[in-house]
């Protein structure tokens, strides 16, 4: 067995089955939200934000968030581990890469919850 | 016709090179290309290149012939020649050893990690293990596979981990052997393969699948290691 410490959740089982859910949750959102425009042609500045007030729109696009960074993380870890065969640098691109994921997660749920 | 041949040898050349040569096939046939190579050897007796059955059994002479892997004994110049040009290169993505001649040590040491044998740890039978024709059927269009290294080599994730990646052709095999109803080393097997790399580098482009000679499914084999790793672990 190849081990790595860097990958989602160590087994490839996991980040392989974490990577389809997540995909589910992403594509789920998107029709949604397309949906949603598609239904709502008039759609002006209140509605959109009464739709970002409800709880359950809000638990529905955290978890998009959450599903975003670890599908864009199981997916960027597979890349580098691809394409960049010095260590040193992979283990700097996959840190600043977990780095950005972290930042955009806590602002994205700043922006969620502070409406 | 025109052929561009790779050409290597690391005692005489600093670097490969492409080696055009034209030649005329002769009374105009459709010869394969192995055939060609044999025209291109008597013109240049330098030219390397591994070959054995000359009838797609022993998987030998796997080359790439303008952009795709396949044998070179079982393929006809008129499957392949476009524009009355050819262009041969080694295998791609393992060391060269000289012209077409390849280094297959990744490809065997990945091959040797699956276990490539059955493994049964109960009382043998008097005579032998049997199977009936049910179980002898799942091993179809797996036990056919001849390492010709083919597949593995037209792959980008065998291509930048060939070290930790079984490669289309070791998965196709590993398969194999957890299908076998004689076999009872199945728990064994699938906890050596529930790692990042081993098998889930594979991200199903089936370029494996486009050539194999032998019109096997490796992408079909990995989908089913998949699947048997999923209900082991929920």
């Amino acid at each position: 067995m190849v081990t790595n410490v860097t990958s989602f959740g160590r087994s490839g089982l996991y980040d392989w089955m974490i990577q389809r859910v997540t995909a589910v949750v992403l594509l789920a959102y998107t029709l949604f939200i397309v949906g949603y425009l598609l239904l709502t042609p008039d759609l002006d500045f209140n509605q959109w934000n009464s739709l970002f007030e409800n709880i359950a729109m809000r638990i529905f696009s955290l978890m998009l968030v959450l599903s975003f960074a670890a599908h864009a993380w199981i997916g960027l870890w597979c890349v580098t581990t691809d394409y960049i065969p010095m260590t040193g640098l992979r283990f700097l691109v996959q840190s600043v890469t977990g780095f950005m994921t972290f930042v955009y997660v806590t602002w994205a749920i700043q922006v969620i919850w502070g409406i | 016709m025109l052929v561009s041949v790779y050409r290597y040898n690391p005692d005489v050349d600093d670097a490969p090179y492409m080696q055009d040569i034209h030649i005329d096939i002769p009374g105009g046939k459709d010869i394969m290309v192995l055939d060609l190579l044999q025209l291109l050897k008597d013109k240049d007796p330098s030219l390397g290149y591994r070959r054995s059955c000359r009838e797609g059994v022993c998987g030998s002479d796997g080359m790439n012939m303008n952009g795709k892997n396949g044998l070179a004994c079982i393929t006809p110049l008129s499957a392949v020649v476009k524009k009355d040009k050819l262009v041969l290169r080694p295998l791609p993505g393992l060391p060269v050893i000289r012209d077409l001649v390849i280094d297959m040590s990744q490809f065997y040491a990945q091959y040797e990690k699956i276990k490539p044998y059955l493994i049964n740890d109960s009382a043998p039978p008097a005579i032998e293990r049997l199977q009936s024709p049910e179980e002898r059927a799942e091993l179809d269009g797996l036990y056919e596979c001849i390492l010709c290294a083919c597949c593995s080599t037209a792959c980008p994730s065998f291509w930048w981990n060939p070290d930790k990646f079984i490669g289309p052709s070791g998965l196709l095999q590993a398969y194999r052997f957890l299908a076998d109803s004689r076999d009872n080393a199945q728990e064994e097997r699938l906890a050596d393969l529930d790692d990042p790399f081993s098998v889930f580098r594979c991200h199903g482009i089936m370029n494996c699948v486009s050539v194999c000679p032998k019109g096997l499914n490796p992408t079909k084999a990995i989908g089913k290691i998949r699947k048997l790793l999923l209900q082991r672990a929920t």
